[in-house]
């Protein structure tokens, strides 16, 4: 896949570095002139200099063949504009953003720009979710299919306590797949009597995550 | 009419000043509250301290009630993101970013965002008075990224003999 990565900073170096080792062809661009030296140090002729905005610099970086640019700039002007430039002016087939201020998210998506990545909003759901004690905690997001592999606490005063899954209505396509009770793991079975502290790991369509989470935790849950 | 002009360098305060002389109501929006030291101290105007890009800020400019909104920071890029914001969330009717690069402004412009340049039009503007040529319309200027043969050939100049 031909990439094109505008923006040297630490984010575009390190993005550059991973694809370049993935097997990907990329090419870097960078505007300022001592950071561009720096990087051709490590990336050679894969390293455009100029402005990502400007029509001719993307021209130059081959953003006409390119299958997927990511702007990731610190300023996310530049990373908008880098974006629509793109997929207006050179039909990119799929273009991702870096947000800096989370508020942006919505901007960009009203824009057209649909993939937004958010290391502000990243770290801070991770900090929420250290902070809350009884919540879902995504664990990870397949990639396709929309599903959800969540992990969820329970405590005293969770209303599935003290009852059996079976008697439990989760919304549909959810499946509870493993029980950590103590120091041992095991598959759930429908014969499952849930207990405080119980941690449990679940299968949830992305959809469903608020109505499974009040199925086991109830009501009153913070949200994210 | 209200009108929100975003940025108060010196074309944002020139045009918030000529506005507010014509009777409109006007806010202006900058970054720095130095920026506004360019205002008359009689200015009746809103001033208004915050980044464009900032729906909050824009209501707080009355952005809502605006029936033109101007796009003047030194920055192409904050002025292409504003006048988006500005357009599709709010419609406001009139809408213009300054652009000075001119490939980005007519890229936008292609993409519904009306856009001055002020460098095709400064540009423009030198070539006619050094060739002793009139003045003309906005629009022709913009045919001088074609340069440098593009503001000749569209304005229909002869080329002078024997050269």
């Amino acid at each position: 896949m031909y990439v094109i990565v505008a923006g040297g900073g630490k984010v575009g170096y390190y993005l550059t570095k991973a694809l370049c080792a993935g097997g990907q062809e990329v090419t870097l661009i960078e505007k300022a002139r001592q950071r561009y030296d720096l990087l051709q140090e490590a990336f050679g002729e894969s390293v455009v200099l100029g402005d990502a905005c400007e029509v001719t610099t993307l021209d130059q970086a081959g953003a006409g063949r390119a299958e997927l640019v990511a702007a990731v700039t610190g300023d996310d002007e530049d990373n908008l504009v880098i974006c629509q430039m793109a997929k207006r002016k050179f039909k990119v087939p799929r273009v991702i953003a870096r947000i800096n201020n989370p508020k942006n998210e919505v901007t960009f998506q009203f824009l057209g720009i649909d993939e937004t990545v958010s290391s502000t909003k990243l770290i801070y759901s991770l900090i929420e979710q250290e902070v809350e004690v009884a919540d879902v905690i995504p664990l990870t997001a397949l990639r396709r299919g929309n599903l959800e592999l969540v992990e969820v606490a329970l405590t005293a005063d969770s209303p599935a306590v003290g009852r059996m899954l079976r008697d439990i209505a989760l919304p549909p396509n959810c499946i509870l797949a493993i029980l950590v009770r103590g120091e041992t793991a095991s598959i759930v079975t429908s014969d499952l009597r849930f207990e405080p502290g119980d941690i449990l790991v679940a299968i949830v369509p992305s959809a469903a995550v608020q109505s499974f989470r009040e199925a086991l935790l109830g009501r009153g849950v913070p949200t994210r | 009419m209200h009108i929100v002009v975003l940025g108060c360098g010196r074309v944002g305060a020139t045009l918030a000043m000529a506005l507010e002389a014509e009777g409109h109501s006007v806010a202006v929006i900058d970054r720095n509250r130095d920026a506004f030291r360019r205002l008359p101290r009689d200015f009746k105007g809103k001033t208004v301290l915050g980044i464009g890009i900032d729906e909050d800020v824009l209501r707080k400019a009355g952005i809502e009630r605006a029936g033109g909104f101007a796009a003047t920071t030194n920055g192409d890029n904050t002025n292409i993101m504003s006048a988006q914001i500005v357009k599709v969330r709010f419609r406001v009717p009139r809408v213009i970013a300054r652009i000075y690069d001119p490939l980005r402004a007519e890229a936008y412009r292609e993409l519904g965002i009306d856009t001055i340049s002020p460098t095709l039009l400064g540009a423009g503007m030198c070539r006619d008075y050094l060739l002793g040529e009139p003045y003309r319309h906005v629009d022709e200027y913009l045919a001088l990224r074609d340069a440098p043969r593009g503001l000749a050939r569209r304005s229909g100049a002869v080329p002078e003999r024997g050269r």
